[in-house]
């Protein structure tokens, strides 16, 4: 499973004021939560007897350790960073997790469906179609079984039901399930699990990025509105103002 | 220098947010191609040939595209993929689904969510729930996109006579399959291409207050019914009514948000609404720093009063 070190969620990002970006420098850092499910999801099936073994990877700076750590401590077995400063896009983190996939001989491949930040939700897909094996996105609910996996996807309109043949890659959506809180216990016992860490270059993948930020802007703010006193008055304003209703 | 589009449909009726991502493809290219791939689509072939500026439409019928699985889907598209130098589907979840897997498998980079067509290499994508807009620029061959429908004009549905070509289907791999759906039956609008939507938030307490006052109201209106995560995960309503980053991004011509606080995941998915109405009794709610109409009152009483008002 993938873990993506982001802006906490909880952060309000600002825009640089030389638009190159937003400011991430001094902000608090979490795991992608979306991931955080793929972690809770992947220590399940490991509870449930389905999974033999949980690899956690995570791929960026050596700061993402923290994040991988966090991912021992619900419950990963062992964990691979592949470090790296330059600017990963969602091609280039599919490509290093084909590699690790391949030598990690992985039956099914759990990642968030989108990460916070660049909001792009293409990696999980992008690594299906790299390693030519199907795609459970937006999961709701995982059920493995007879060597296949069912999965239950938030679509427009309700949920659809697939079945995957095996490998397969499952994204993980809001309501798949609740992540379990990191014990204190599990957090010691999470620093003395494996955390191995690699270089792009030993798994011969071309991480340029494809994309390139022109500018980062503030979006348009809405102007100001204005409070009504009662029901009737609002009536008034939709009616003859803005004409809507 | 053609585009091509993905058509979004459920074999019978061609979904509207086709029409805001063939305007996106116009301002892309002038040569519009549209692919109607599923089973049985004869129809929707045919409405979409009636678009204008749409040059040609591809239909590729075949039983196993009826669900529009991803992997047998991203292979047709492929198959005419190197004809075009955009491919572009609304980032509905039929879109985010299969659009990833076209662009790895041309080592292409893919722009998801475009709000504005910059230039033909060149696209506006919020990012940061919202937060912050990027312009990103890309020298790949092929620019695969999806589109933010909200963003962009429908194109109007009569007007032009495009040619259908019928093409072959590219076999099936067998590695998914299809085994159900549970779709929400209703008979008001859907969420994202409603005119009016009311939303109601954690402020209701539970789903029959929900239904109690939220729905009268929409009721009335000819309104689409929406919700915020924190309403979708008390389990007020199902999923699908979620309005925010990670749900459903719309942009109704009226917005009424009830008992909702205005988180910023909230606020990404319906800022972009032409009037934004919201009712709570906490007058510091974020919420009313986007509501073009503000109104502090309790809404048990305020709601009813509203529904009642609306003749």
């Amino acid at each position: 499973m993938a873990v993506k070190r982001v802006v906490d969620y909880n952060v309000k990002v600002r825009v640089k004021s030389d638009h190159s970006g937003v400011d991430i420098a001094n902000v608090k850092m979490s795991m992608n939560p979306f991931d955080e499910i793929a972690i809770e999801e992947a220590v399940r099936l490991k509870e449930a007897g389905i999974a033999s073994e949980i690899v956690a990877v995570s791929a960026g700076p050596a700061q993402c350790q923290e994040t991988l750590r966090t991912a021992l401590a619900i419950g990963a077995d062992k964990a691979i960073l592949v470090e790296t400063d330059v600017e990963l896009q969602p091609l280039a983190v599919a490509k290093i997790l084909k590699a690790l996939c391949e030598k990690e001989q992985a039956q099914i491949v759990l990642l968030g469906k989108q990460a916070i930040d660049d909001d792009s939700n293409q990696t999980g897909q992008m690594l299906a179609s790299l390693m030519d094996i199907p795609q459970g996105t937006f999961a709701s609910k995982v059920v493995v079984a007879d060597g296949k996996v069912s999965v239950t996807r938030e679509v427009d309109g309700g949920l659809e039901t697939v079945q995957l043949s095996l490998p397969a890659v499952v994204t993980t959506d809001l309501r798949l399930n609740e992540p379990r809180y990191v014990t204190l216990p599990n957090i010691m016992k999470a620093k003395k699990k494996p955390l191995d860490i690699i270089n792009p270059e030993d798994l011969s993948v071309d991480i340029t990025p494809r994309l390139k930020t022109i500018k980062v802007e503030e979006p348009p703010k809405r102007s100001a509105g204005i409070m009504v006193a009662d029901v009737a008055a609002l009536v008034d304003k939709l009616k003859n103002e803005a004409k809507v209703i | 220098m053609a585009a091509l589009v993905i058509a979004e449909h459920d074999n019978h009726v061609l979904k509207g947010a086709t029409l805001n991502t063939i305007a996106a493809a116009t301002q892309c290219s002038s040569e519009v191609d549209v692919l109607v791939a599923g089973s049985g689509v004869d129809a929707v072939a045919q409405l979409v040939s009636q678009i204008p500026g749409v040059r040609k439409v591809i239909q590729i019928d075949v039983p196993y595209l009826a669900d529009q699985l991803a992997e047998p889907l991203a292979a047709q598209i492929l198959s005419i993929a190197k004809n075009y130098t955009h491919l572009l589907a609304p980032a509905t979840a039929n879109g985010k689904n299969v659009m990833p897997r076209v662009a790895a498998k041309l080592d292409v980079a893919q722009f998801s969510d475009i709000t504005k067509v910059v230039s033909e290499d060149t696209f506006e994508r919020p990012i940061y729930a919202g937060n912050a807009i990027a312009t990103v620029q890309s020298s790949d061959p092929i620019k695969v996109i999806t589109v933010r429908t909200t963003g962009f004009d429908p194109v109007a549905l009569t007007g032009g006579s495009a040619d259908i070509e019928k093409m072959t289907a590219q076999a099936d791999g067998g590695k998914s399959s299809f085994v159900g759906r549970e779709l929400n039956q209703s008979d008001r609008p859907e969420l994202t291409s409603a005119r009016i939507i009311v939303s109601g938030g954690r402020g209701l307490g539970s789903s029959e207050k929900y239904q109690e006052l939220i729905a009268p109201l929409a009721d009335k209106l000819g309104a689409a019914l929406g919700a915020s995560r924190a309403a979708v995960d008390a389990g007020y309503v199902p999923n699908d009514y979620q309005v925010g980053q990670t749900g459903k991004i719309v942009a109704p011509d009226l917005y009424i948000a009830v008992g909702i606080s205005g988180a910023i995941q909230h606020l990404a998915g319906m800022k972009d609404s032409k009037v934004i109405v919201a009712i709570n009794k906490d007058p510091d709610a974020p919420i009313f720093s986007v509501a073009d109409y503000g109104l502090v009152a309790d809404l048990f009483t305020a709601v009813p009063e509203l529904t009642k008002a609306i003749s």
